[in-house]
């Protein structure tokens, strides 16, 4: 292994707040939306076994627990949409000086939770997408 | 002048050895899994259950199945560039980076095999 300083070799930046909490938080949410990858096709594969295979992993996905990881999926969805859209924009060469790149990440942040609020608020009430 | 070969050049590789193809592909997929996952989410939203009949009926339809498929494969691709950066930026020593990025890749492979399969099998009916 290399002596010299290896990306991303976090100590030699200045960051205010906002930059690293946005940047992180992407990465977070982009890995835990790849464990709901990993979900999404474990569910497909249970539907692909017929209706007993379904019944067998319905009663794994409708645990307690499985409820806080769909919350926890439904965090990161938003916020990897939104923030991603804001990547999309500076990839375009525009948002990125100091005042808009503040302005945006707080746009960001609304936006998606927004969007949480919306899906929360579509879920909550009947309990009706219990299988 | 320029210390870059012609060779170097008309490749623009740079020093990636690999041009700017992860980057590219990393927007290509994003910008394809936006539609795809709103509509995705949506779906499911409306859907009246997530009992299996229902979801049977659903996926039957030509249309859902076709974008379910487009969703696991751009899903899985871009998870895999972006996963594979997390590791190139913190799995150090070539050896086990080289071993992890091998494992990831395996995974997405099959991930996205495993989910266009169901998906099939789902929409032309062969579970009972």
């Amino acid at each position: 292994m290399p002596t010299r300083p290896l990306s991303p070799h976090l100590s030699v930046y200045r960051m205010s707040r906002y930059t690293l909490a946005t940047s992180i938080a992407n990465r977070f949410t982009g890995i835990a939306l790849s464990a709901g990858l990993l979900l999404l096709v474990y569910w497909l594969m249970a539907l692909a076994g017929g209706p007993r295979s379904y019944a067998r992993a319905t009663r794994v996905l409708t645990l307690p627990l499985a409820k806080l990881v769909y919350a926890a999926l439904v965090v990161a969805f938003c916020y990897h949409l939104v923030a991603g859209l804001r990547h999309l924009v500076w990839d375009t060469g525009h948002g990125l000086e100091r005042a808009q790149s503040r302005h945006s990440a707080w746009l960001v942040v609304a936006v998606s939770l927004v969007l949480m609020l919306l899906i929360a608020w579509h879920v909550w009430p009947a309990g009706a997408h219990a299988p | 002048m320029s210390l870059r070969s012609p060779l170097g050049r008309v490749l623009g590789a740079g020093a990636a050895h690999d041009g700017v193809r992860h980057w590219w592909l990393q927007r290509l997929t994003s910008i394809a899994l936006v539609p795809l996952t709103v509509w995705f989410v949506v779906s499911l939203l409306a859907l009246p259950s997530l009992g299996y009949g229902t979801l049977v009926a659903w996926m039957s339809q030509s249309w859902t199945a076709l974008l379910l498929i487009l969703l696991v494969l751009t899903a899985a691709w871009h998870s895999q560039l972006g996963v594979r950066v997390v590791v190139e930026d913190y799995v150090h020593g070539t050896g086990a980076r080289t071993l992890t990025l091998v494992v990831i890749g395996f995974a997405h492979v099959l991930l996205a095999a495993a989910g266009v399969f169901a998906v099939l099998r789902v929409a032309f009916g062969a579970a009972q």
